[in-house]
């Protein structure tokens, strides 16, 4: 571009859109057939073969009592990671985005760990922590507590995996915004939590509930972190990702797309969710984020 | 002050999360077992918790953690909390007695049969009509043919798949070191996929049609017959194949600690009563008590030359280590396989 401009003839800046409109249709038209192919088809397809005996078989699915366990279970984990990660996220981030100390760089790229390091590997890191031959383990069988094979080990194994998302989106939003807001309310004489709870976080409240929302949808769905500290014990510690495997392996095709679906659905209400808020208060957001 | 209420609400639930992994019916028993066990067990517990509840009037919850042999062995090692394990192979119980001071060394002479209340063999799954017209192992090297088998690193099924190739490589050729590992080579450059466990491998050649011949369990090979349909598939039996020895054992640190050592005891005990031997005779496996089994559920099993593990290849103890562990015969097999 910079070339453009200093070269002799002068050529009209390009604009946003430029392209013709033959370039233009072609390029929405591979971006629709991606989706649709990569996103909208699989969708159809678990919902096809879910449905394939029709209704009643697909609503059997979900009385069997270890259906049941894992629809719970899935639940309860994230009802227990998420609002921890929420919790740490945004303390991390606002560490990260209002003060200043030594190894902040080194906090940024823990945080991304996660993202970068395999599901398969973090669950490991667990069974090595928590596992009988492991670091804790002596400790934590001599006390009688369980970590691995039971709930703990699944919600922290979750809470793993799913850690960057709220921080992730928090940390940019809360650097552009600055500290400006906090410090006019220091010299109005407010002072840590008070400025917290009153300026920083009503400030970040829809980027928190994107990260939120996002950390929801990956929690329900994580299979592969979990499935190494789960153990599989059917109707215990099979949340619904395990589940859908375990019913693909016994020739239960019907049961396990079924299950597939609702934790599709489940994810679906959940991106819904946030699409409507963002309808009703597309203001606030804007406002918010300062766009 | 909103946020005040959810950090309570947020330790709360961990603490209930902790809690909840420390408090435990008695009467629960957890069967850790291998991948293709999913029916047989199924239809067993049933049997056993109505057999248990009328003669100790007890109600006993039986819980179920299937995968790959190997896995789940390790997954006792790290700490399931396993009342009994119901593994594809003696290896890797012995590597839970190895590793933890739950099992005694000893335990394969606790029960019975040497703790194996059923066996199986390997055998081929084809696809109908055997376009590829295999017969035996020997159709199995010939170039262009593409074999299903999971991985033996993972997988006891697939350990004893390969010790059935190297069983019949080894008769054929009298011993022949050489020539057998030639044999091995050649069967597996045929591999296209190697699965982790004996399932997914069963879903590779039968779900997503990938592969001209399956070497699989017995027992797994007429079950996706059955729920995939017999007129897809047809078994060839091969001339010579393998006793394979799924074994049992209480897991004595586990049960001791729940308090729940009877049950578990009765429960591996009742696998060889009559009823226990119909049903796994049912399920395609080959009882070790027949005379308690229906005869037309024995005729579906046809008799063929089959060698020990024992009387064939010295025990598992010798085989794992020259096989299968690091830098082994089978690594070096397969080095050879894709030079």
């Amino acid at each position: 571009m910079s070339k453009r401009l200093v070269s002799k003839r002068p050529v009209p800046p390009p604009t946003a859109a430029t392209e013709r409109p033959v370039t233009r249709l072609c390029l929405t038209a591979v971006a629709l057939a991606f989706l649709a192919l990569f996103l909208v088809l699989p969708v159809i397809v678990v919902f096809s073969e879910a449905l394939a005996k029709g209704v009643t078989v697909y609503l059997e699915t979900f009385d069997d009592p270890d259906a049941r366990a894992a629809i719970e279970l899935t639940l309860l984990v994230v009802a227990i990671a998420v609002p921890l990660n929420l919790v740490f996220g945004v303390a991390a981030s606002w560490a990260i985005a209002k003060f200043e100390f030594r190894g902040k760089s080194l906090l940024i790229t823990l945080i991304d760990l996660p993202f970068s390091v395999s599901p398969v590997v973090s669950g490991l890191i667990y069974v090595l922590l928590f596992g009988s031959q492991g670091l804790f383990g002596p400790w934590l069988e001599a006390h009688d507590i369980k970590i691995l094979f039971a709930l703990p080990g699944i919600v922290l194994a979750t809470m793993f995996v799913t850690f960057p998302f709220v921080a992730r989106e928090l940390i940019p939003l809360m650097q552009e915004q600055g500290s400006l807001d906090e410090e006019a309310a220091l010299t109005l004489g407010a002072r840590g939590f008070r400025i917290f709870f009153t300026i920083t976080l009503p400030n970040v409240a829809w980027g928190l509930l994107y990260g939120v929302l996002l950390c929801t949808a990956r929690a329900m769905g994580e299979f592969g972190a979990v499935s190494v500290v789960s153990g599989h014990i059917r109707g215990v510690t099979d949340t619904m990702p395990l589940h859908v495997e375990i019913l693909y392996n016994e020739y239960n095709f019907v049961a396990a797309f079924a299950m597939a679906s609702l934790l599709t659905l489940m994810a679906v209400v959940t991106l819904a969710a946030k699409t409507v808020l963002e309808m009703h208060y597309g203001d606030a957001l804007a406002r918010t984020t300062r766009i | 002050m909103m946020s005040r209420m959810a950090l309570f609400l947020t330790l709360a639930a961990f603490c209930i999360a902790v809690c909840a992994g420390r408090v435990e019916a008695q009467t629960q028993l957890l069967n850790v077992s291998y991948d293709p066990t999913r029916e047989l067990y199924r239809d067993i517990n049933s049997l056993f918790a109505a057999d248990w509840k009328k003669s100790s009037g007890e109600t006993v919850t039986i819980r179920m953690s299937h995968g790959g042999s190997g896995a789940q062995a390790r997954a006792v090692i790290a700490g399931i909390d396993a009342s009994v394990v119901t593994l594809a192979l003696a290896a890797d119980i012995d590597a839970i007695a190895e590793r933890t001071s739950k099992i005694p060394a000893d335990w394969q002479k606790r029960l019975p049969d040497n703790s194996s209340p059923y066996t199986s063999t390997i055998v081929f799954v084809v696809r109908k009509g055997n376009p590829r017209g295999i017969k035996d192992w020997d159709d199995l090297v010939k170039p262009g043919i593409q074999v299903v088998t999971p991985n033996p690193k993972t997988s006891g099924g697939a350990r004893w798949n390969y010790l059935a190739a190297w069983a019949y490589a080894s008769e054929k050729n009298g011993g022949d070191d050489a020539k057998i590992r030639a044999f091995m080579s050649a069967l597996f450059k045929n591999v296209s996929v190697l699965d982790t466990g004996a399932r997914g491998a069963t879903n590779t050649f039968a779900q997503r049609s990938i592969g001209d011949v399956l070497i699989a369990w017995e027992n797994e090979a007429h079950l996706a017959l059955q729920e995939m349909g017999a007129d897809k598939f047809e078994i060839v039996t091969p001339s010579l194949s393998i006793l394979a020895q799924p074994t049992v054992s209480l897991v004595d640190g586990n049960v001791d600690k729940t308090g729940n050592r009877k049950v578990a005891q009765a429960y591996l005990e009742f696998l060889y009563t009559a009823p226990a031997q119909a049903a796994i005779a049912r399920h395609f496996y080959r009882p070790v008590k027949p005379e308690f089994a229906d005869k037309k559920d024995l005729d579906r099993l046809p008799a063929l030359k089959l060698v020990t593990i024992d009387g064939f290849f010295g025990g598992w103890a010798k085989v794992q280590k020259a096989h299968f562990a690091e830098g082994g015969v089978f690594d070096r097999i397969m080095a050879d396989a894709h030079r």
